[in-house]
């Protein structure tokens, strides 16, 4: 097995981040040899989730990363902020639940693109942790 | 990052070329409601080949201004949609683009041409190609 790519971490302060963070994570799903379709779901992942710390918390970091092992290639994103947390998470992961005027299709539209979905939350901290991954 | 708005008759066409920002996306969305109401357009094609990603909050934006524009009394529809982009948006939850789409631009105005037409108010069409 080679040596893990490089892991990436961006800071998410404003709007423009969320740009950045979409790209970086096109780029190691690319660079891990995962089709565009998945490179798409990533990208579009991570658009969501650092989104809502743009919207909810303020800021946070989004980091980026290679957890591919013998049996599979895995781009695993980890997403975290200091913001005021999620009081209801069941609620927070039903379609159509909105706090925002959104769609609601954030939380519960990202969990369905992404093989892994693990969400903690708490009043100071929020971490999402997704990922995907194909066999080698 | 302004996006320019092009003028055909009385229609209007948008190609989103770059991945918006928020603040890029709000504006479009007041720039193009107002110029349509201020050219009283007949027709908009807002031609999306471009973006590789389309998140909820960008699909929101798209349907909320065709519906804006429709409001207006416009016609609408929503060209090259990439296929990944499909896939995702439908994988994410359902109705997330709700306006009419086309392959590309062309058909586009193909479609809207044929949508003008048929209000069939000759007072509305200002020459016989549309």
């Amino acid at each position: 097995m080679s040596e893990p790519l490089p892991a990436r971490s961006v800071a998410i302060a404003d709007a423009s981040d969320i740009v950045t963070a979409r790209r970086v994570a096109r780029e190691l799903c690319e660079a891990l040899g995962l089709g565009k379709a998945d490179q798409t779901r990533l990208a579009t992942a991570v658009s969501e989730l650092t989104r809502n710390v743009i919207q909810y918390a303020g800021s946070g970091t989004c980091v980026i990363e290679d957890a591919s092992d013998a049996a599979q290639r895995r781009a695993r994103v980890l997403v975290e902020d200091q913001g005021p947390g999620i009081p209801d998470l069941q609620l927070a992961l039903s379609d159509g639940y909105s706090t925002s005027g959104g769609l609601g299709a954030g939380l519960p539209g990202t969990r369905r693109l992404v093989d892994d979905f693990h969400i903690e939350s708490e009043p100071g901290r929020t971490r999402v942790t997704i990922a995907l991954a194909k066999p080698r | 990052m302004k996006i320019p708005i092009l003028r055909l008759d009385r229609v209007l066409l948008v190609s989103i070329q770059a991945d918006l920002s928020d603040n890029d996306a709000m504006e479009f969305q007041s720039d193009l409601v107002t110029r349509v109401a201020e050219v009283e357009a007949l027709g908009v094609a807002i031609d999306i080949t471009a973006l590789d990603v389309v998140d909820s909050y960008m699909a929101r934006v798209i349907n909320d201004t065709a519906s804006m524009v429709r409001l207006l009394g416009a016609e609408v529809v929503i060209c090259g949609v990439q296929p990944f982009v499909a896939l995702t948006l439908v994988e994410m939850g359902r109705d997330l683009l709700g306006a009419d789409c086309t392959f590309n631009l062309g058909e586009g105005l193909a479609l809207l041409r044929q949508r003008i037409a048929k209000r069939g108010d000759v007072r509305f069409t200002e020459d016989e190609d549309v």
